[in-house]
């Protein structure tokens, strides 16, 4: 029996191709926000068409084939058994394709449901629907067949992430069509404003946060040659994490027409998830202790660690703005967007990118990459490239909270808001900057894939035998 | 009964709930089992599976 790792390849090549991608967007329309004009006066190409674009890309099409092709390649790995059907993994790998490519082709042309992260009309959801039941078909129909006893952590993380994304795209995307492209939401209101964050914060806590600790968990003890610092940490922050996310939604909506008493609850849940939240986090630094010493020589190591740095800064920051006193501050400034990309950035993309690392010479029998100094350029572009953006939407949002909420003596506002936007121009130039570095480390990932896979063959690589215990277990 | 009963008892429900999972994952009996379980990662790089010979927990006996 052999492993099933074409789908793997593939979905680690859609990763690279719609990381650039995403990101590629992601840089233009921060250059828009510095230069409005770079629109050309084109309805595709504005900001408001291009902004789902490009969350929808990085979240869904980078995250979402990094989640998947390593999910595959994992549940393989530690139950020892090849995927159920080679005929459902094409399909999965075609069907999430097709999807992307629908999105880059509505999204500009402004179909949209103005949902955030759930933009894509009804007929691209029910796609979606159906490619992610293929996909749960596929990942737990595997896990059924183990032939070890034992379901290791990363597959619990995976498995919470599919269960749960699959009831958050169905609950929220509830709608009456129209036509074609056009359907209205069957809820109204403040309750649908609330079934939105219910979904938008749990698409934060299991899709870029279960998913990628999934990852983690299975790569980061894989690069370190050790195993995971504690297991039995991991098994209660994992049901202490999923039990809490799933409340923690209306700190999205404070101060708004949501009742106050759940405004009150989901900042309370949001501060709790600091403990669980930081379980994760150390258990995968200290997977390191005693073996310090690799990551002076091992840029995938760096990645994984500085990855996991940022998940402890941005679970940090998550909690404290959720209070409601520094939300009122921080509430729809750049700040918000500087705390969720040291998420998608520095935690999301940065364990990808690591995890990939690891994977990608695995796929041909290998341990390294082609090129390690091509890592470690990469290594700093990214870390570079994320500090610059979260330090300069930090001032930015801070005196942007500060300049709306001045007043003069007479009640009238200090500042009117195109002041305050004139005052935020020179760190959009910063974050644009910051940006682009981060990108530019992506062709070096992509060159560096290419040297390591381009000219191999890929040979089938057996399942391994597992090891006695799990019969007795 | 008061719905507020109902609420009281839920908040108990869920602390021992928490409580118990603790003891379940640092109970001295799991400790070999999650010991193995971490090292399942590694397995393959070491090449040192031992082979699952003969008749086993039934999982293990298909023709690769």
């Amino acid at each position: 029996m052999t492993y099933n790792d074409k789908v793997v390849k593939q979905f680690v090549i859609a990763t690279i191709l719609w990381g650039i991608v995403g990101m590629l967007v992601g840089v233009i329309i921060a250059a828009q926000l510095w230069m409005p004009a770079l629109n050309l006066d084109i309805p595709w190409l504005t900001y408001g068409r291009l902004r789902p674009l490009h969350t929808n890309a990085v979240i869904f099409a980078f995250g979402g084939s990094g989640l998947i092709g390593t999910s595959l390649y994992v549940v393989q790995r530690t139950c020892h058994v090849r995927l159920i059907s080679d005929k459902l993994a094409s399909l999965v790998f075609w069907g999430w394709q097709i999807i992307i490519v629908a999105a880059a082709v509505t999204l500009p042309l402004g179909w949209t449901q103005g949902k955030e992260y759930a933009e894509l009309e009804w007929p691209i959801d029910i796609l979606i629907t159906l490619v992610w039941v293929a996909y749960a078909v596929l990942f737990f129909g595997t896990i059924v067949k183990r032939r070890v006893s034992h379901i290791y952590v990363a597959n619990w993380f995976y498995g919470a992430f599919i269960l749960t994304i699959a009831l958050l795209h169905i609950v929220n995307n509830l709608s009456m069509p129209v036509e074609i492209g056009k359907s209205y939401s069957i809820y109204t209101g403040t309750v649908d404003a609330m079934v939105q964050w219910w979904y938008g914060h749990n698409a934060v806590g299991f899709f870029l946060t279960a998913g990628f600790l999934g990852m983690m968990y299975y790569f980061v003890p894989k690069q370190a040659e050790g195993p995971v610092y504690s297991y039995r940490l991991s098994i209660v922050h994992f049901w202490a994490l999923i039990a809490i996310y799933m409340w923690a939604g209306p700190h999205h909506l404070h101060y708004t027409a949501l009742p106050n008493w759940v405004q009150s609850l989901g900042m309370i849940f949001s501060l709790i998830l600091l403990a669980p939240s930081w379980g994760g986090m150390i258990n995968g630094i200290m997977t390191l202790s005693g073996a310090w010493h690799k990551l002076r020589t091992d840029p995938v190591l760096k990645f994984m660690i500085v990855a996991l740095s940022f998940y402890g800064m941005s679970t940090f920051e998550g909690p404290m703005m959720s209070i409601k006193t520094v939300n009122a501050l921080s509430h729809y400034t750049d700040w918000t967007i500087g705390h969720v990309h040291s998420g998608a950035l520095g935690w999301v993309a940065m364990m990808t990118i690591g995890s990939l690392y690891c994977l990608i010479p695995r796929l041909i029998g290998e341990k390294k990459m082609y090129s390690i100094k091509a890592i470690d350029i990469h290594f700093w572009t990214s870390t570079i490239g994320v500090v610059m953006y979260i330090t300069s939407m930090w001032i930015a949002g801070v005196m942007q909270g500060l300049m709306w909420r001045a007043f003069n003596d007479d009640g009238t506002l200090t500042y009117s808001f195109v002041e305050a936007l004139a005052a935020t121009n020179p760190y959009y130039v910063v974050r644009l900057l910051g940006g682009l570095l981060f990108l530019s480390g992506m062709f070096f990932f992509a060159w560096n894939t290419w040297k390591t896979l381009g000219s191999k063959e890929m040979k089938p690589i057996p399942a391994s035998e597992p090891a006695d215990w799990g019969e007795h277990a | 009964m008061d719905i507020n009963v109902l609420r009281g008892a839920i908040l108990l429900v869920l602390i021992f709930s928490f409580i118990g999972l603790w003891a379940w994952a640092w109970s001295r009996k799991r400790q070999s089992t999650f010991e193995e379980a971490s090292r399942l990662p590694l397995e393959e790089d070491n090449g040192q599976i031992p082979n699952n010979e003969g008749p086993d927990n039934g999982k293990g006996s298909e023709p690769c």
